[in-house]
């Protein structure tokens, strides 16, 4: 029989009436036993991680490494600092931080207040039923993959789409949004929000179900329309996860969606798709300069562990619980 | 789907509330809830519609263009909006072997044995981390955590997996995301949601660990696991990019990279008997491109239903929780 330590301490608490030591001491042999089985349980799932996510992060020495594979990773010439000099020194890939971060803010301004409103008015539909359908399959496309999104765009606004084939059968001239850098943020937006606008309405319909009836009974008693029930009532109980989301949203700002660019890339030009994530596929897989995109990646992944650890700060300063909570 | 009318919101039927001549009150309308304006209502309406068109429109564009032949294709100049001669033509087609058969059966394989694998170190890691206080517990988790805030970065994972000469193999499809840190989490704070009394029922009767999993916590936790398992197997069925890393060889592609290929770039698909037609702007006709796009939804269309009612839970256990 096995009894955690926990367990076994409140029983001797109850039992004798003395002050217990706040930690019982449980020799490590017997923890062993205790525990073998939850060891071997995670064992898999730990052999896993140290492979695949471990080994790649000592991998990242080839930055200050000229690597080749024929020299491998423990006999390629050490380089210092020069990957990571070449990298800031490089014109595109500032181009591509720049489109990166362009992008970001794009979304940031005109998809993230999508599912809020959507959520808002979601809610307001008295019927659980409609308003279930509507859920369902508003947040479908975020199980599609990329290539299928991308895909449907360009059966819809490709220059062979069905709005180029309706604006012609009416005499108007076609256009073909696909390939059309000017207007590539926009495209890119459209297509996460029809992706994961719906998606992101679960958080938000979650948070305005905590709001009790009573609070909306008693603004109406002080004669609160529906506008202001919402601005002062249902707006106030979304506030945490809408900051938390924000802020998570900015400390991710490096990474927007890899699939989605580099299945664009090659239609629009590298001028306005290129981010720092194709940026360092294309150096790195394409034209194997494995030390400079590994130098460009890592700078990218330091930045953005800074950015997240960052707003998961900012999120405790609000007073929100964050990414995780602190010790 | 069983829904439960919460007797609050129920009015009483002599309310006191005004309402506007002539109109119904809605048997779900709080007492204290005004009628809305007719014009309100219409606008609402209007936008939900649309939002919903918005994704239902294109399925059903895709579905019938799949479903027409390619000359009725090319008489409305694309994509079909109305039906006209409907046929299976462009699914026997590439159904009939060749490369996009081909691609199915690797995708199924891929996402049936990468789900497996994935859900099941998956559960057994977030029951074995969700008693805090064993042995080494601490330094597990945080060997997890760190997974979730710093990737290794593209570069190195390529140059690990074509070391370890995982290039061309479908374990490369597999094994490098194979485990979630986040999804582990998930399940480890619903697994610590259940009640320790009556594990601890268990563990007196003498059951042990595994057994404990199993006949307990495995069938409290159907809901949840079988989120995680949609969540991976959507994942597996949707990579795209790590085939396209990994795999070189087209005659190993995944459905995902036939998809690209043929109909997002329109290559000429090999096999098919529309090779060689570059009349129609595509080079293999629009009804078989379709086709495919459609068996590429096809398997999440058919198992959403069954997973989409635990979502809100899932995802809400794993995101505000964390």
């Amino acid at each position: 029989m096995t009894l955690t330590s926990e367990r076994r301490r409140s029983v001797g608490d109850t039992q004798s009436h003395r002050p217990v030591p706040a930690r019982r001491h449980v020799p490590l042999r017997v923890r062993m036993r205790r525990d073998s089985a939850l060891l071997v349980m995670v064992a898999p799932a730990v052999v896993l991680l140290a492979i695949f996510a471990y080994v790649p992060m000592a991998g990242n020495v080839i930055a200050w490494q000229f690597y080749s594979p024929y020299t491998g990773f423990f006999n390629s010439p050490w380089v210092g600092w020069d990957n990571f000099e070449r990298v800031l020194n490089n014109p595109q890939f500032l181009d591509a931080v720049q489109n990166t971060l362009a992008i970001t803010a794009f979304q940031l301004v005109f998809f993230f207040p999508i599912p809020i409103a959507l959520a808002l008015l979601l809610n307001s539909v008295l019927s659980p039923r409609v308003r279930m359908t509507i859920q369902s399959i508003v947040y479908l496309p975020h199980f599609f993959s990329w290539v299928l999104v991308v895909t449907v765009f360009q059966q819809i606004f490709g220059g062979a789409g069905l709005v180029n084939q309706f604006l012609r059968s009416n005499g108007y001239a076609g256009f073909d949004l696909m390939t059309n850098p000017d207007t590539f943020l926009g495209l890119v937006t459209m297509q996460a929000v029809w992706k994961d606008a719906g998606w992101g309405i679960i958080i938000f319909l979650a948070a305005i179900s905590t709001v009790s009836n009573e609070h909306y009974e008693a603004a109406v008693m002080d004669g609160a329309n529906r506008w202001r029930r919402m601005w002062h009532i249902t707006l106030p109980a979304m506030r945490p996860v809408i900051i938390l989301l924000l802020i998570l949203r900015l400390g991710d700002s490096l990474t927007v969606g890899f699939e989605q660019l580099i299945l664009q890339r090659g239609a629009v030009g590298a001028e306005v798709a290129e981010v720092i994530d194709t940026f360092v596929y294309y150096q790195g897989v394409i034209y194997t300069d494995w030390s400079f995109a590994a130098a460009a990646g890592l700078m990218k992944g330091v930045v953005s562990l800074v950015l997240v650890l960052g707003a998961n700060k900012l999120a405790h300063v609000f007073g929100e619980s964050g990414v995780y909570k602190r010790a | 789907m069983s829904i439960r009318i919460d007797p609050e919101l129920v009015p009483a039927p002599d309310d006191g509330v005004r309402r506007k001549s002539g109109r119904r009150r809605h048997p779900l309308r709080p007492a204290w809830d005004e009628e809305p304006s007719r014009a309100g209502v219409t606008v609402k309406a209007t936008v939900l519609v649309v939002v919903v068109l918005t994704v239902v429109f294109p399925l059903y564009t895709i579905l019938l263009t799949s479903l027409s032949t390619r000359d009725s294709t090319i008489r409305a100049g694309g994509m079909m909006v109305w039906p006209d001669e409907l046929t299976w033509g462009a699914y026997s087609t590439i159904l009939g072997g060749g490369i996009v058969t081909r691609a199915m059966l690797v995708s199924i394989g891929v996402t049936a044995v990468g789900t497996l694998i994935s859900t099941a170190v998956s559960v057994l890691a977030a029951y074995g981390l969700s008693r805090t206080g064993s042995l080494l517990h601490r330094p597990i988790l945080f060997v997890f955590l760190i997974t979730m805030f710093f990737g290794a970065g593209l570069i190195p994972t390529y140059l690990l997996v074509s070391t370890l000469g995982l290039i061309d193999s479908y374990w490369a499809l597999i094994l490098p995301g194979a485990v979630s840190a986040f999804n582990i989490l998930i399940l480890r704070n619903f697994f610590q949601g259940i009640d320790a009394g009556i594990l601890d029922a268990a563990r007196i009767d003498g059951a042990g660990d595994w057994r404990i999993l199993w006949t307990i916590v495995l069938p409290m936790s159907k809901a949840a696991t079988a989120v995680i398992a949609l969540f991976y197997g959507v994942g597996y069925w949707n990579a795209f990019f790590n085939a396209m890393l990994y795999i070189n060889d087209n005659t190993k592609w995944p459905l995902q990279l036939v998809l690209r290929s043929y109909v997002l770039q329109g290559a000429s698909l090999p096999g098919s008997q529309d090779m060689g037609d570059v009349a129609s702007g595509a080079t293999t006709g629009l009804p078989v491109q379709m086709a495919v796009v459609v068996l590429a939804v096809l398997p999440i269309v058919l198992v959403y239903p069954f997973v989409q009612k635990h979502f809100t839970k899932g995802v809400i256990a794993g995101a505000i929780k964390g």
